[in-house]
C-alpha cells in the first residue's frame, strides 16, 4: 500500500492540519502518516479528515506525541 | 470527563460555563460587561505592577492567574503537559503588543466583545465584525503557506515558567492586598476608582479562573479558532462553543437585570464605529497570526507552551504602551496616537504575514 509520512511536530495550530490537508488533496495516497506532539493537533486532525471522507486507521504513542494513521474511508 | 470535554458537547458546555460565570463575576463586581476579560484584566495586570500608572485601571487580576494555573494542573491530570518553545519567541511578542493596542483601542478581547454583545452594548457587533475581517485576513496568510515554524522540546521545568510568574503575581497580591482608599499596597498599585477599583471578591475570582482554566485547557476554547477554522476548515466545532457563550451570558444577564441594549452610554466602551471595527480587526489579525485568542494563549502557557507565554507577556507590555502614550480609547472614544499605532499595527502585522511564509 502506497504512504506517506506528514511530520507536523511543533508546529501550531491549524498548521497540523493545513498540512494534513494538502496532502490529502495532492491525492496521490491512499494511506498517511501524520506525526503530531500534542493532543490538540491528533484531535483536530481526526476531526478534519472524516469531513474529507478519510478516517483514522491507528493512533500509536512515539515519542511524547502521537503517529497517527489515516486513510480513506 | 477528559474525552466529554474534547466533544462538541464539551466545549458547548465550557462556552455555557464561561457565559455564566462571567456575567456572575460581573455580578459579584467586575466591571460593567467584563465580568471576564483578558486583554482588559492583563492591562489591569500591567497597571499593578506599575508598567503604566493609568490610576483607573490597576489590579492584579485573580482570573487571570487562575486561567493559566488552572491549566497547568489539567495539563498535568491529564497528562497533556509538554514543555515547548522556540516558535519565533521576539515575532509573537511584538504580535502580542499590537494585538493589546487593537484590543485597547476597541476596549477587549474576542471574550468581553460576545460579553458586551450579551450585555446588549451593540457597538460589540462592529467589532465582532472586526474580529472576523481580521481572522479572514489572517486565513489568507495561512493558505499562503504563513507559519511561524517549530518548537523545540525542551527542560519541563522551562514549561513550569510562566506559571510560576502566575504563582509569584498571586503571592504578591496574596501578601500585598489592596488597602481601601490607598493608591498602593506596599507594592502593588491599586485603583481607588474607575475599572481597576471594581472586583468580585479575590478567592471568588480565583476560584472561577482556575475552574475555567481547567476545564477550557481539554477542551481547547478559542474564539480565534472558532472563526478561523470556520472560515478556513467550514469545521463549526469551536464556534459552538463561542455562540454557547454569549447564549448562556445573555440569559444570565436578563435573570440578573445586567442587560440594557443600546449603542449609548455603555460600560467601558466607545461607539467610533470604525475605530472598534478596526481595532478588532488588528487584534483578530495578531490573533491569528500568533495561533490563539489571548484566552487560549494562556491555556497554551499553562500547559507548557512558553511561547503562548511570550505572547501574553507581550499584550501586557502592550499594555504598558498603550498607557504611556496614550493609545487606549476610552469611553470619550479613540486618541490621535491611537490611531496611529492602529495603522502602525497593521503595516507589522502585514509585514510578518507576507514575509514568513513557506512555499507551499
Amino acid at each position: 500500500m502506497d504512504s506517506s509520512v506528514v511530520d507536523t511536530r511543533g508546529l501550531s495550530c491549524p498548521q497540523p492540519v493545513i498540512k494534513t490537508m494538502n496532502e490529502i488533496k495532492k491525492g496521490e495516497k491512499e494511506e498517511i502518516t501524520v506525526l503530531v506532539d500534542t493532543d490538540t493537533a491528533r484531535e483536530n486532525i481526526s476531526r478534519a479528515v472524516d469531513a474529507q471522507g478519510w478516517k483514522v486507521l491507528d493512533v500509536q504513542p512515539e515519542d511524547s506525541g502521537y503517529k497517527v494513521k489515516i486513510g480513506k474511508k | 470527563m477528559r474525552d466529554f470535554l474534547a466533544t462538541r458537547w464539551g466545549v458547548v458546555s465550557v462556552g455555557v460555563l464561561i457565559g455564566v460565570f462571567a456575567s456572575l463575576l460581573q455580578f459579584w463586581g467586575n466591571p460593567g460587561n467584563m465580568g471576564i476579560c483578558v486583554a482588559c484584566f492583563e492591562r489591569d495586570i500591567a497597571g499593578s505592577v506599575g508598567l503604566h500608572r493609568a490610576a483607573v485601571v490597576q489590579y492584579m487580576r485573580p482570573e487571570i492567574i487562575g486561567f493559566v494555573l488552572g491549566s497547568f494542573v489539567a495539563a498535568y491530570i491529564f497528562k497533556e503537559f509538554r514543555s515547548r518553545q522556540g516558535s519565533a519567541p521576539i515575532v509573537r511578542f511584538v504580535l502580542g503588543i499590537f494585538a493589546m493596542i487593537g484590543a485597547l483601542i476597541f476596549l477587549g478581547c474576542p471574550w468581553r466583545a460576545l460579553l458586551r454583545l450579551a450585555g446588549g452594548d451593540w457597538n460589540a457587533i462592529l467589532g465582532l465584525i472586526g474580529l472576523t475581517v481580521g481572522i479572514w485576513i489572517g486565513t489568507m496568510f495561512l493558505r499562503m503557506g504563513y507559519n511561524l515554524g517549530r518548537t523545540n522540546k525542551t527542560y519541563t521545568t522551562a514549561g513550569w515558567i510562566m506559571p510560576l510568574i502566575m504563582l509569584g503575581f498571586l503571592l504578591m497580591l496574596l501578601f500585598d492586598p489592596p488597602v481601601a482608599g490607598e493608591m498602593q499596597s506596599n507594592l502593588l498599585f491599586y485603583s481607588a476608582e474607575g475599572p481597576g477599583s471594581m472586583y468580585a471578591p479575590l478567592f471568588v475570582s480565583l476560584s472561577v479562573g482556575l475552574a475555567l482554566g481547567f476545564l477550557a485547557q481539554k477542551s481547547r476554547f478559542c474564539t480565534m479558532g472558532a472563526l478561523r477554522d470556520l472560515i478556513l476548515f467550514k469545521q463549526p466545532h469551536l464556534f459552538s462553543g463561542m455562540v454557547s457563550l454569549v447564549i448562556a451570558a445573555f440569559i444570565t444577564n436578563i435573570a440578573l437585570g445586567q442587560f440594557n441594549p443600546g449603542f449609548l452610554g455603555q460600560p467601558v466602551a466607545h461607539n467610533m464605529h470604525f475605530w472598534n471595527f478596526a481595532g478588532m480587526a488588528l487584534g483578530g489579525l495578531a490573533y491569528a497570526l500568533a495561533g490563539g485568542c489571548p484566552g487560549r494563549q494562556l491555556f497554551l502557557a499553562g500547559e507548557g507552551d512558553g511561547d503562548a507565554g511570550i505572547f501574553a507577556l507581550g499584550m501586557i507590555i502592550g499594555a504598558a504602551f498603550a498607557h504611556n502614550f496614550g493609545l487606549a480609547s476610552s469611553p470619550d472614544g479613540v486618541t490621535t496616537y491611537g490611531i496611529i499605532a492602529l495603522f502602525i499595527g497593521f503595516a507589522v502585522c502585514l509585514f510578518i504575514g507576507f514575509t514568513m511564509r513557506e512555499k507551499v
